[in-house]
């Protein structure tokens, strides 16, 4: 075999990305059936949404006010009139034979999402954002009749969609994985969807093609769909750019096609070339006036938008001083973001509060799986436990127990302290002692130190530290010993 | 009195009101007319079995004080292309056999407010495609005049049973003239009226953008009381729209005088048949003699409005009619292996030709490649048509032309020659177009058989369509001919 890697390495990943998101509305996009996932199948249909002849649809004023904060907060353009379209295609879940959709003049147009890159941020252009409405779901398996029958689900049916298509570009399957991450985390923060992959109320589908650095030309692209996580997207995509290169380079050429991801066995397979890929016959929708959005509405949409990720993070940077990739991490999600400015506020220590979110109470959540709505540590108790830190009472390495008892009984830093009597040892006869005691006991050690190897001098604050159960304050340690080492 | 049947809606209304008939006796003389005169005219479908009990709740609430209804007791037959909630909606075509819709369509519901009572379905041209109702996947509905010739279509039933006065009012549906031809054909008054006036839910869609339901009547004035019941703004349909509606007694009560009458006479140059064309100068002198002021108006791009229609109108019906495919109602071809299958024989038995033809036609100008030159096409030629009728519509109030170019056919004459029949739709197509009103009004007889003259006025004035409407009336007779049955 020869250098996969430096092969790999000759060709430039061009990779764009159609995220569908659902609208959190109250109800679904053209009727007033209520939009929930997870109830019994077909309890939320009626005339419109099953498609019934005669019915017609009437487009939800919220379903437009969430995907104009989308686009908003996309940055994108809102176009004040745009239409809607029917696409065509018979299949048992559209039961109209069509889906609304937008077609030549979606919503909005040429915005951006920030992801994060080696020297800040780099801009990922949003070439749209249109509305349509989402299909059903077949059923097949899991009920009496399952071995010769499907069913058909249509709760989903007219759930309110909106799809956002990125411009080419995407150049690694990192950055596929960060524009997600950061589209999502934007999505969740405005409210406009919750953001969930494995529901099906954020879904991806990823277009790719390879082609030899330096080259301008876009290379033959296939369509990856049924990604049902970041994480699958991000192997999807690796595994599509592999495939593709090693197509190439065995002479062979890339088909412009639709491929299906197969998660188990981590590979895509062919789903329908070009030849077999539909004509929708789009065609601006009679049902449904033109949809025109006047500057009020637009601007109150803008007024109900919250602070965004990518200013919230900067804003982070700026204001609290913590580095990008922390600021990055704390606003991925709004409450997180949330209960690290409290405890950064409340503490007066932004860089402390950081550290104890960051490896602390995100990792127990995790360990846990637990959301934040649910954690035993409330950004005051947090609060409460770095002021001891930087108080002096307890050190930094007690504090972790601290947090940890904290974390399994609920009860506040202080009380645990006092407890446990974990109250740190400021008074410097007392350590003196102990520093006499092991000093006198490990000649040895002493003289490996005079010699000059100064790095010993950690074996002597573990010792006192364990002498005094950890309890002792590590820069009085550090100094007396000096003063006692050094003569 | 044993033939109530004679009676119009505004008779038997205010007859009901002041208790002087009853709407069971109203309803009686109705159901046994129908019982006397469908085997030879075959205008329904469905037959309400709960008219009578309707017409008894009439009746106790009429007795109870409520006088306020335009149309109480007023029978009612309905084109199976409307909806009326547990009664079933064919559209005449076997694949919606035995599909029983969950709700009433709104202009059904209005007119029922109003006090009418739905007296059944009546037959058409398989998802009101056609223009003789022979397309039905049922049967043929014939002429009240005469038995050989259609009625016309597509709402050939309704046209045939007011005609017939087996109802004194009916709704149909005009997406190219399937309200005004049949009523040409069978000598009733027919309205088309703005599109956006009355609502389209509960309307079954052949082409969502030129359909508008409508009455059918035997007099102008009860046209006018209908329409007012009917028309207005509908939440549940967005292309509907709220526009004053003044009382439709007082819309009626106008004359001729200074009415100025636009006729384009390059567009009748052709292809008019000497019988109807003789009807219409007359109509148009009778008009002149009365007041009215006739002009010569150019509309250029009516030449092309029948091929634009036809694109226009089969793009949207291949995709309105694409949930017919046997997954959730109707008829489902049994016995198909797979998906594919099971679509494809399902849509082959359950759709006649004429609607296969339409899908087809319709499919093929949405199609990649072929779009550009026919819809977008279509649509562009479309908006000139608009802008020809708001230039004429600076020189005159209603533009008059013959309804249709030839009176009724025989039955069978035109099935074997599609474009021919396109054509029986030459007057009536521009309105749909344009989307604007258009009424028509028995004119005379040609060999025995009704001529329509067709009046179309601005968007939303359909008020100046009944004036105008109504002064013809007052100064001929035609109106008062019944066929001989």
């Amino acid at each position: 075999m020869r250098d996969w890697k430096a092969i790999r390495a000759r060709y430039e990943p061009v990779i764009g990305l159609e995220v569908h998101a659902q609208l959190k509305t109250a109800t679904k996009i053209f009727c007033a059936c209520p939009n929930r996932f997870g109830d019994e199948p077909n309890t939320h249909v009626c005339p419109v949404c099953l498609g019934l002849p005669g019915s017609l649809p009437v487009l939800s004023r919220q379903a437009v006010s969430l995907a104009m904060r989308a686009a908003l907060a996309t940055h994108c353009t809102i176009q004040t009139t745009s239409i809607f379209a029917r696409k065509n295609y018979f299949y048992p879940d559209l039961p109209k034979g069509y889906q609304i959709s937008q077609y030549e003049r979606p919503l909005a147009t040429e915005g951006y999402v920030e992801i994060p890159a080696n020297e800040g941020f780099r801009r990922i252009r949003v070439q749209r954002i249109h509305i349509e409405e989402d299909a059903g779901k077949l059923l097949h398996e899991g009920f009496a009749w399952s071995n010769d029958k499907s069913g058909i689900d249509f709760n989903r049916t007219g759930v309110p969609l909106i799809e956002i298509v990125t411009a080419p570009d995407i150049r690694t399957s990192e950055e596929a994985h960060e524009y997600l991450a950061a589209l999502r985390a934007t999505l969740v923060y405005a409210e406009v969807s919750d953001g969930n992959m494995e529901e099906g109320s954020l879904r991806c589908d990823a277009n790719v093609s390879v082609r030899r650095s330096g080259e301008a030309a876009l290379g033959t692209r296939t369509e990856i769909k049924n990604l049902n996580s970041i994480r699958n997207v991000a192997r999807a995509i690796e595994h599509e750019i592999s495939r593709q290169v090693a197509l190439i380079e065995s002479g062979g050429d890339v088909v412009q096609e639709t491929r299906l991801w197969n998660a188990d066995r981590g590979e895509t397979v062919s789903m329908r070339s070009k030849e077999e890929a539909h004509d929708y016959r789009y065609f601006p929708e009679p049902d449904l006036p033109p949809l025109l959005v006047d500057p009020e509405w637009i601007e109150s949409a803008r007024r109900s938008l919250p602070e965004l990720p990518s200013d919230r993070r900067r804003r982070f940077i700026e204001h609290y001083g913590i580095p990008a990739y922390d600021a990055g991490v704390l606003t991925l999600s709004r409450e997180v973001a949330d209960y690290f400015e409290e405890a950064a506020r409340a503490s007066g220590n932004p860089k402390a509060a950081s550290n104890w979110v960051m490896t602390d109470v995100l990792r127990k959540l995790k360990e846990d799986t637990r959301p934040l709505s649910a954690c035993p540590v409330s950004p005051g108790r947090l609060t409460e436990m770095i002021c001891l830190i930087d108080d002096g009472v307890i050190s930094g390495k007690i504090a972790k127990d601290v947090f940890e008892k904290m974390w399994s009984t609920g009860a506040p830093a202080g009380m645990i302290v006092e407890c446990e009597e974990l109250t740190q040892v400021t008074d410097a006869s007392a350590i003196e002692a102990v520093i006499a005691e092991i000093v006198g006991a490990h000649a040895d050690q002493v003289a490996v130190y005079r010699n000059g190897k100064k790095a010993a001098l950690g074996w002597f604050v573990g010792q006192v530290m364990r002498k005094t159960q950890g309890k002792a304050n590590p820069r009085l340690v550090n100094e007396l010993l000096r003063k006692a080492l050094d003569g | 009195m044993t033939d109530l049947w004679r009676l119009n809606a505004r008779e038997i209304s205010e007859k009901v009101r002041k208790r002087e008939v009853s709407a069971v006796e109203v309803m009686r003389a109705h159901l046994s007319r129908i019982e006397k005169l469908e085997p030879r005219i075959d205008a329904f479908l469905h037959v309400n079995e709960h008219a009578l009990s309707r017409a008894r709740s009439i009746d106790s609430a009429v007795s109870r004080g409520s006088v306020d209804l335009p149309l109480a007791g007023v029978p009612a037959a309905i084109k199976d292309v409307l909806h009326v909630a547990n009664m079933p909606t064919t559209c005449a075509s076997k694949i919606l056999r035995n599909y029983v819709p969950p709700f009433t369509a709104t202009c059904v519901a209005r007119l029922e407010r109003a006090g009418a009572i739905i007296l059944g379905k009546t037959n058409m041209d398989e998802f009101a495609m056609g223009s003789s109702t022979e397309n039905s996947g049922y049967k043929p509905t014939r002429n009240p005049w005469s038995a050989a010739h259609v009625p016309g279509g597509s709402s050939g039933g309704s046209a045939a049973a007011v005609a017939a006065q087996m109802a004194p009012i009916a709704l149909g549906t005009d997406t190219g003239g399937s309200i005004r031809q049949p009523a040409a054909f069978c000598g009733v008054v027919g309205i088309k009226p703005t599109y956006g006036r009355v609502s389209r839910y509960g309307l079954v869609a052949f082409a969502s953008s030129l359909d508008q339901a409508g009455p059918f009547a035997r007099t102008v004035q009860d046209a006018a009381v209908v329409l007012a019941a009917i028309s207005g703004r509908d939440d549940h349909d967005a292309t509907s729209v709220e526009r004053r509606f003044p009382d439709a007694h007082a819309e009626t009560d106008g004359d001729a005088r200074g009415l100025r009458v636009g006729v384009p006479w390059e567009f009748l140059k052709r292809g008019v048949d000497a019988g109807v064309m003789t009807s219409f100068r007359e109509a148009l002198d009778q008009l002149q003699a009365c007041g009215a002021l006739l002009r010569d108006v150019s509309l250029p791009h009516l030449a092309h409005a029948v091929a634009t229609y036809y694109i226009v109108a089969t793009a949207e019906a291949s995709s309105n009619l694409a949930r017919y495919d046997g997954v959730r109602y109707g008829r489902r071809a049994e016995g198909a292996t797979d998906l594919d299958q099971m679509y494809g024989e399902t849509r082959d038995r359950g759709f006649g030709a004429e609607v296969k033809r339409r899908i087809i036609l319709g499919t093929f100008v949405l199609s990649s490649g072929y779009y550009d030159a026919y819809y977008l096409r279509a649509q562009k030629v479309r908006a000139l048509i608009r802008r020809d009728f708001e230039a004429a519509f600076e020189s005159c109030d209603v533009i008059a032309t013959p309804t249709t170019p030839s009176p009724a056919f025989k039955i069978g004459e035109k099935t074997d020659d599609p474009l021919k029949m396109y054509l029986e739709d030459v007057f009536t197509v521009p309105a749909n177009l344009a989307g604007l009103p258009g009424l028509s009004i028995p004119c005379g007889l040609s060999a025995g058989l009704p001529v329509g003259l067709q009046l179309m006025s601005r968007w939303f004035d359909e008020s100046m369509l009944l004036r105008a409407g109504h002064a013809f009336e007052r100064l001929t007779e035609h109106h008062l001919r019944r066929p001989p049955l």
